[in-house]
């Protein structure tokens, strides 16, 4: 147990906080929003790209910065980004990119990452679909070759972004013969492909953040496919993986926790602060227990991978306990309010710009998507613990 | 930067849990219960011979001279093992007392004797915690008079370390003249808790904590952090038996374990549970390296691990169904065990309250 970085790392963070001393001005203000990036996004980006805060391990030949992988300079930048509270970069799409360098052929790592890691190509996902959504496997829609081109026929639904991005990656049956996880291909193609017509889908929280896409004859070059024919599912697990990593993130706890103690002290009754009463400051502790157990777990995970070992059960309960951990808070803090949590929209006396109903039923969709808060127990109880599978049943 | 055990701790933790495995079996801790033992002889030989008695007493005074995460790693094998032997009182709370408020006299006459077996300490101080059933302790003219209740290792012990309503710590002989003892009757038959009785009974004041509460609150947070440690131990050993047991029992022609009901339980309980070992880590590790937090990490590692331990220990009881409501499968000792270190030095409602004003809410 050693809590301290050495020189290396040291040296190394305040090489960082210089960077963001000098150049904080530069960065655009609040969160990167839903649309694609504007032109001041992406010269941030370019810019944390050539000082290797962003896109670090990708290759320089693909567009990156292309430094070896090192987890803890990695967890620095995002320290220091957080601290300074200035917008971090990206490494382009993390579901594709990671896949497109695994998988990808010599051509697609240099046509697609570098516009991608650059924010001049954005991407959607096209994975569920109206009868495939836990059970992903058993997807419908079909793309068949006809001479040089896929043939693609089917919908998808929960496709994010889809109004605004270039790129669909999707998956796609194309071996109706063989067992549902065999016959899925792994397809990308530009969102301007005649025959692609998307329908934004407005969620709980009142933005249309999903979409459904339909495809009717969608033509789309052979070569456009990554891995295999029939491999597709096995390419999207790779991607699956990425995803899940991400939700849960312990730094975004830990935020979101430094905001809902500031409500707490901020909101009165009769003039005085809800921290000081008991059933409040109660439910609070308990909340920050969770929060650190959760923080301190994200540095076990760490110190695992930096020592390139498989961290094992802190990594599978991430997502699961990390997404209700962020429910409740935003749940804490909207109790805290009153009646002033069911202000929303530009009300007059929103607290926090509404960021709380927000966040409350934005999380919702979280411990939803992304594999749901039931499917994580089954591969906690399977994978980890090793119980067994439900039996399969024998189709009628 | 390093948040893991080391290889030392890893072996420590081996050899220790090792031993109980095999010396210290449910067989042996039953026997011990139904003959009132909270000692039994071999057990407590077999320890002092690992040396963990005095793991975090100095190398000069006879002991190991190791951290409290080191001392978390025993507190939890021993929960493990629900082993019935005096530790978290003799061996981490009272030689935590010794050190911050005694003199070097006292600290050379006990802390060699606590580190070899020859002495066993108990612990009390619940009268500063939420005081219950009892007026109070008084001390005038280095005599004693009041009650304690729910001593630590009280009823094995030779000697006590008792809080006074001041919060100042004494030494007093538990065999001396106006020392009555009590057990204290609980649900956990593998500690031994007692209710003394002081009758102006010679106490010897430990100096450094007349005047600052500094040495009790952190013979309290050791405790706490080492109470957590042992319902991590017992949680575990609750997790791996419900998943054992729903992977061999069979209902509807399947193994239990294969309904999403049963599945979902047992992943229930590794979540909850599974941070829980990085939040007793630090919390253990930063009563060395970080003493400004270990205040409020000493209340969060106890109160959350209450909070969790309850939890594991009912669920367990349930994947197990009507055996785990049995004493004969003895699934009741880990789930009492964990009932115990909830309520003892501060139910997790107060502990919070603590955590609260130690940071100024």
């Amino acid at each position: 147990m050693d809590l301290a970085y050495n020189e290396e790392y040291e040296a190394f963070r305040a090489e960082v906080q210089q960077f963001l001393k000098e150049n904080k001005s530069k960065a655009p203000k609040g969160r990167a929003g839903w649309g694609n990036p504007d032109e001041e996004s992406k010269a941030w980006q370019q810019l944390l790209i050539k000082h290797g805060y962003a896109a670090r391990t990708i290759p320089k030949e693909y567009g990156g910065y292309g430094a070896e992988p090192d987890i803890l300079k990695n967890h620095i930048i995002a320290e220091e980004f957080a601290n300074a509270k200035v917008r971090p970069g990206h490494s382009g799409d993390a579901r594709l990119v990671p896949v497109v360098l695994e998988l990808g052929t010599e051509e697609q790592k240099h046509a697609l990452v570098g516009p991608t890691i650059r924010g001049e190509m954005t991407w959607c996902q096209g994975y569920s679909e109206p009868g495939s959504g836990s059970d992903l496997a058993s997807l419908s829609t079909k793309a068949v070759l006809e001479g040089d081109e896929w043939v693609i026929n089917g919908q998808k639904i929960w496709t994010s972004g889809a109004q605004y991005a270039d790129m669909c990656f999707c998956l796609v049956r194309t071996e109706p013969d063989a067992p549902k996880h065999k016959g899925i291909s792994y397809l990308i193609f530009t969102m301007d492909t005649p025959g692609i017509e998307v329908r934004p889908l407005v969620t709980m929280t009142g933005e249309a953040i999903f979409n459904e896409t339909f495809f009717t004859d969608v033509r789309v070059p052979k070569e456009q496919i990554i891995g295999k024919r029939g491999e597709g599912w096995f390419v999207a697990n790779a991607t699956l993986k990425h995803e899940r990593g991400s939700l849960g993130d312990p730094n975004q706890l830990e935020a979101r926790f430094r905001a809902l103690v500031s409500i707490l002290k901020n909101e009165k009754i009769d003039g005085k602060p809800l921290i000081e009463m008991p059933l409040y400051r109660d439910q609070l502790v308990r909340l920050q227990a969770r929060m650190l157990s959760m923080k301190y777990n994200g540095m076990r995970i760490l110190t695992a991978s930096n020592n390139n070992k498989e961290p094992g059960l802190p990594r599978w309960i991430v997502k699961l306990v990390g997404c209700e951990l962020n429910h409740q808070m935003a749940a804490l803090a909207i109790d805290a309010m009153g009646e002033l949590g069911v202000l929303y929209d530009e009300s007059p006396y929103l607290r926090d710009y509404g960021m709380w109903q927000r966040n409350y039923m934005l999380d919702l969709g979280l411990i939803i998507g992304g594999g749901t808060a039931q499917i994580q127990k089954n591969m906690i109880g399977e994978r980890a613990l090793g119980l067994p599978k439900e039996p399969k049943l024998k189709a009628s | 930067m390093e948040f893991a055990l080391s290889e030392e701790q890893r072996m420590l933790q081996d050899s220790i849990t090792g031993y109980l495995e095999s010396k210290c079996t449910l067989d042996e801790v039953r026997q011990a219960a139904e003959d009132n033992v909270t000692k039994p002889s071999d057990v407590w030989q077999g320890i002092s011979e690992l040396g963990i008695l005095g793991i975090v007493i100095p190398e000069e005074l006879g002991g190991v001279g190791l951290g409290f995460l080191d001392a978390a790693l025993v507190a939890e094998a021993l929960g493990r093992a629900v082993a019935p032997v005096p530790f978290i009182g003799s061996s981490i709370m009272a030689p935590v007392a010794l050190l911050n408020a005694g003199d070097e006299r006292q600290k050379e006459t006990w802390l060699p004797k606590i580190a070899s077996g020859d002495t066993v300490f108990g612990v009390g101080v619940s009268e500063q915690i939420g005081r219950r059933e009892t007026d109070g302790i008084v001390s005038s003219a280095g005599k004693l008079t009041g009650k304690a209740m729910f001593v630590v290792d009280g009823l094995d012990a030779d000697m006590l370390i008792i809080a006074d309503d001041n919060g100042a710590l004494h030494i007093v002989d538990a065999n001396a003249n106006g020392v009555t003892r009590q057990k204290l009757k609980t649900i956990d038959k593998t500690r031994a808790l007692a209710e003394i009785i002081f009758e102006d009974a010679e106490a010897e004041l430990l100096p450094r904590s007349e005047k600052s509460n500094e040495a009790l609150l952190k013979t309290i947070d050791a405790g706490r952090i080492m109470l957590a440690a042992d319902s991590m131990g017992a949680s575990d050993v609750m997790i791996e038996k419900a998943v054992a047991y729903a992977k061999e029992r069979k209902q509807f022609n399947r193994v239990i374990g294969s309904f999403q009901a049963v599945k979902h339980m047992c992943a229930e309980m590794a979540s909850e549970l599974e941070p829980c070992r990085s939040l007793l880590w630090y919390a253990a590790h930063s009563m060395n390296h970080i003493p400004e937090e270990s205040r409020v990490l000493a209340c969060h590692a106890k109160a959350h691990l209450s909070e969790v331990g309850r939890f594991v220990a009912r669920t367990s009881t349930e994947v197990h169904g009507g055996m785990g409501f049995t004493d004969l499968l003895g699934l009741h000792y880990w789930f009492k065990r964990i009932g115990l270190d909830r309520q003892l030095l501060g139910a997790p409602e107060l502990i919070r309250e603590e955590a609260a004003v130690a940071q100024g809410w």
